[in-house]
């Protein structure tokens, strides 16, 4: 059975690699994305299992990348879960309207973050 | 002496008397059809006020001229100045009188004075008393010329009074009588009565032209015969001139005729404005004619000839039979004007405060309220036109040639001016009471009497010398010893200080009854209040069955079924009466006023409705109250603009604190994220060290390197907050001295030196001056130029980027540029990028808050300079302007 693949979409390198380690620790196959649009690219390209997805991508917010994968029928069922700094209440009620999974605020414990991508990836 | 037939005379005063006639049957039945609006004009308004003018006027005033030069200007002085100095009191008379369908000054009086019936009756008596004698001296003047026609037969003059009498009645009774609501125009007498002032004044006119241009051949030869004798100019401006000028003031308001013309046939109040400056210059075109004949009749005509008839026995002296046939027309016209308008104004008083009341009680005591008791008040009203008529004709037989015409018209004058005190003080003050009011006028009217009315009838000559009873202080002529004086003086003097002092004292001694109270509000305060606001203060009940009956017995049949059915509808019903309600029986009330005057259509409806609870305080609180609201408005008014102005920067200042809060919460918001983002490293890869226990040694080195770093980054981050927000609160001054900026920049360029290497960028630095001085602080120059260079080196995406440095003066400043060749500022970014956390036009710096720009523009504006973006070819070029300085004296030294 092939490895599970999660697509990290986020601007910050260092909390790309402290991603990338805890979930290939888990076995997880990981790509990135730097900024929204590369993000939608990888999407098209090549559908992964989860995304995480971070709010304030340069580019393409992110936000409006799950609105775009929610509308094209090829992804609108994937797991999704939004991270975001700023961690309001109001960017938590846009991100369930618009569909996200789960919604994780920065900075958040790893554990956290493997049991929602776990819990999503079954499910 | 005359060549004109009594035949002719008597064709032509008939002739005369059914054009009138004509006239006002034909104005009758004009205002009946809608588009005849113009006989109710302010021009016809005007005229019907020069009742005022009557024979004693157009006959009198010349013998006043003769006999006391120029004392007759007195009598149009006055009304001149009560119509343009005082229009404002006959404004208020004329709004309250509409509103509170007025039908004479005894009703004005009384209904001011809490509707009281003794106030009414006792006003009519006086006013019959004052004008019997006044219409008596109109039917005087009409004979007095008749007879001056037909020379034998002197005894034909109380035939000729009859028939002017009869005649009169007949006209009155037709014209003034054909509704009983006497609140209703009376176009007819108004159109006859306006005919009539045009004929008056054109004949007196035309005798002063044929005087002027016929007798002394021009204008300057009539000058020359204006005599200081004839004029007497030296005797005649004392107090008699003065008393006369305010009695003539006050008979133009209160005189019962007067107020019949001004305020009950008053159709439109601004009627009043033509009138303020066209009866003034009526009054100055009858005047103009009366000096040039009094002044020729005292020259051609035969010594003991009657000045009061000059202006008739002038022309029939010259045998212009024509003129003086006009002229008699003229006298004819000003004594049946004013015969017929005075006893509409008297029967209207005497039928609504006397008769009626009288018949009304008479008859409820044996059928309680039956039978149309309109028939009974038109009734009245027709035999009080016959019996003042009566009156007067009684008195002309039975006082002829008695007195001057000009002495009973002053008599006339006192008493009717009698009514002024209470008038004034019922409309300009809360205080006045009704028993006040009484006491003043019984008072007054006593006075009255005793000293000029009696005198003038013939008292025994022992009672003028020695008093009556010999007591010396009741003399008539010099009452409480007051001798010496004028006769008109004397008795205008203690019967106008008696009413006023009466007035004033028994008011004060009292409190005014509720309803009392209630009416004086009403008058005082008639351009504030609307007349609705007192229906929720009377509290009556009553079947409106009752009511229905009552208002079709005096209203008639068809106009109360009108009233009714509109109340009803009012109310919102579609059939039947219309409740009871305080609102409705006030209505009714006022409507019924207008036919019977406010005393009796109060007492009927009292009596049907029962009797009125009306509670002092809660009155009191009502009046007092609105007058308190109405000032308390007036002070918000005159408020008001300065309240919106303050209103308007409040809103401002409003908008902007909204705005500075949602800057704030974006800033807040901005701050957590930035902190947010280098601790979600920290936190990971911290916890990636704490569970992992076989970790090579690189990877852990690596993660506590990123750790690390990113603590870093915090501080940083922290720090240029702390920066922003004090620099930006301005809390803290920047020490500001003159300053190397070239030593500054040289500095900040060898500490990036660094981190260009590390990019491979270049740095081309070019100072023209060694040294360049400027207002500043060298650190914190140092430190803008630090965060210019390392934007410019991190924002450039080339291979080896270059940043070209230019330090030089310009002017009064020392412009430092900082350009390098990277993708520049797009046009959308180029004010953005100053603000905080706009990390613009590049998100993907790891190291930077945004804040970098922000801060330096701050440190620049503070040292009185700035950081603007220039428009380079390529790249993005940042200008820092900086205000030259002198260089300092010890400025080696500390180098």
């Amino acid at each position: 059975m092939n490895a599970k693949r999660v697509l990290i979409a986020e601007d910050e390198p260092h909390i790309v690699e402290s991603l990338r380690f805890i979930l290939s620790r888990e076995g997880y196959t990981v790509d990135d994305a730097g900024d929204g649009e590369s993000a939608c690219r990888s999407l098209a390209a090549d559908r992964p299992d989860l995304v995480i997805l971070d709010v304030m991508l340069p580019l393409l917010n992110g936000f409006e990348v799950l609105r775009r994968l929610r509308a094209d029928p090829a992804t609108t069922g994937l797991p999704v879960i939004m991270l975001t700094a700023k961690g309001q209440a109001q960017d938590r009620r846009t991100a369930e309207d618009i569909g996200a999974d789960a919604f994780i605020t920065k900075p958040f414990s790893n554990r956290d973050v493997v049991d929602h991508v776990h819990r999503l990836i079954a499910g | 002496m005359s060549g004109v037939s009594t035949d002719l005379l008597l064709g032509v005063c008939l002739l005369y008397v059914v054009a009138l006639f004509a006239v006002a049957f034909w104005a009758d039945r004009r205002m009946r059809r809608p588009g005849a609006d113009w006989l109710a004009s302010p021009v016809v308004y005007t005229l019907s006020i020069s009742v005022y003018c009557t024979s004693w006027t157009f006959y009198g005033a010349v013998g006043s001229a003769a006999r006391g030069g120029l004392e007759f200007v007195a009598i149009y002085t006055g009304p001149a100045l009560v119509f343009a100095g005082w229009w404002w009191v006959l404004r208020k008379m004329v709004r309250i009188g509409r509103s509170q369908r007025i039908t004479s000054i005894a009703d004005l009086l009384s209904s001011r004075y809490g509707k009281s019936p003794s106030i009414a009756v006792l006003v009519t008596l006086l006013a019959v008393v004052a004008c019997t004698p006044y219409i008596a001296l109109q039917l005087k003047a009409v004979t007095e010329s008749f007879a001056l026609f037909s020379v034998p037969g002197a005894e034909e003059g109380g035939v000729a009074a009859f028939w002017v009498a009869a005649g009169m009645a007949v006209f009155t009774v037709l014209f003034g009588t054909r509704s009983a609501d006497v609140n209703e125009r009376h176009f007819g007498v108004v159109a006859a009565i306006a005919v009539e002032a045009l004929v008056k004044l054109a004949a007196l006119t035309a005798v002063g032209a044929f005087v002027v241009f016929g007798l002394y051949g021009g204008v300057g030869a009539t000058m020359a015969d204006m005599t200081p004798e004839l004029l007497q100019v030296e005797t005649t401006f004392d107090a008699r001139w003065a008393v006369i000028t305010m009695l003539s003031g006050a008979a133009i308001l209160c005189l019962p005729r007067q107020f019949q013309v001004t305020v009950v046939e008053n159709d439109d109040e601004r009627s009043l404005a033509t009138a303020s400056w066209l009866f003034p210059l009526y009054l100055l075109v009858m005047c103009l004619s009366v000096l040039p004949i009094a002044a020729a009749g005292l020259r051609l005509l035969p010594e003991g000839a009657n000045p009061d008839l000059f202006v008739l026995s002038l022309p029939l002296a010259e045998g212009k039979t024509a003129l003086a046939i006009f002229v008699f027309l003229g006298g004819f016209s000003s004594a049946t004007s004013m015969v017929i308008v005075s006893s509409i104004a008297l029967s209207t008083m005497v039928s609504n405060h006397i008769v009626t009341p009288l018949a009304l009680r008479a008859r409820a005591e044996s059928e309680a309220f039956s039978g149309d008791v309109r028939r009974i008040v038109l009734l009245g009203r027709r035999g009080s036109i016959v019996g003042v008529l009566t009156l007067g004709f009684l008195w002309h037989q039975l006082s002829e040639g008695n007195a001057a015409l000009a002495s009973i018209g002053l008599i006339a004058f006192l008493g009717a001016a009698q009514f002024l005190p209470p008038l004034l003080a019922g409309l300009y003050t809360r205080q006045a009471t009704r028993l006040g009011a009484l006491a003043g006028l019984a008072g007054g009217a006593a006075a009255w009497a005793w000293t000029l009315l009696l005198p003038a009838t013939g008292l025994p000559p022992e009672v003028m010398e020695a008093g009556p009873w010999g007591i010396a202080l009741l003399r008539p002529q010099a009452l409480l010893g007051l001798e010496g004086l004028d006769p008109l003086v004397h008795a205008t003097f203690w019967s106008l200080s008696a009413n006023v002092a009466l007035l004033t004292v028994v008011s004060l001694l009292r409190e005014p009854s509720p309803l009392e109270w209630l009416q004086s509000a009403i008058f005082v305060d008639v351009f504030r209040t609307g007349d609705e606001d007192t229906a929720g203060v009377l509290r009556r009940s009553a079947a409106s069955e009752d009511l229905f009956v009552l208002a079709q017995r005096i209203l008639g049949a068809e106009p109360a079924r009108r009233l009714f059915v509109d109340a009803a509808a009012e109310q919102g019903r579609d059939e039947g009466l219309p409740a009871a309600t305080d609102h409705f029986v006030q209505r009714l009330e006022r409507e019924l006023a207008g036919s019977v005057g406010a005393a009796t259509a109060h007492a009927m409806v009292t009596k049907a409705a029962g009797n009125e609870t009306i509670s002092l305080s809660e009155l009191m609180r009502i009046a007092d109250e609105t007058v308190r609201i109405m000032e308390y408005s007036q002070e918000v008014e005159r408020k008001s603009g300065e309240l919106e102005r303050a209103l308007a920067q409040l809103r401002e200042a409003n908008a902007r604190l909204r705005e500075l809060d949602a800057q704030k919460d974006d800033f807040l918001s901005q701050v957590s994220h930035e902190l947010r983002t280098p601790m979600t490293s920290v936190r990971s890869f911290s916890e990636i060290l704490l569970e992992a226990d076989a970790m090579d040694r690189p990877e852990a080195q690596r993660f506590l390197r990123i750790i690390h770093d990113e603590s870093l980054r915090l501080t940083r981050l922290l720090d240029q907050i702390l920066d922003l927000s004090v620099l930006e609160r301005g809390q803290v001054q920047l020490p500001v001295a003159p300053t190397d900026a070239a030593d500054a920049l040289r500095r900040a360029v060898d500490t990036v030196r660094g981190v260009a290497r590390e990019a491979r960028a270049e740095i081309d630095l070019r100072i023209d001056e060694p040294e360049l001085w400027v207002q500043g602080e060298p650190d914190r120059l140092a430190q803008v130029f630090i965060n210019l260079l390392s934007n410019a080196v991190k924002y450039s995406n080339r291979e080896r980027p270059r940043v070209w440095v230019e330090a030089a003066r310009a002017g009064d400043q020392v412009v430092i540029a900082i350009q390098d060749d990277g993708p520049g500022v797009v046009e959308a970014d180029r004010e953005r990028i100053f603000q905080k956390f706009s990390r613009g036009w590049d998100r993907t710096d790891p190291g930077g808050a945004g804040l970098g720009l922000a801060i330096s523009r701050e440190i620049l504006r503070r040292f009185g300079g700035d950081l603007t973006l220039a428009r380079p070819e390529t790249g993005a070029r940042f200008e820092c302007r900086l205000t030259a300085a002198e260089r300092p004296a010890d400025a080696a030294a500390a180098e």
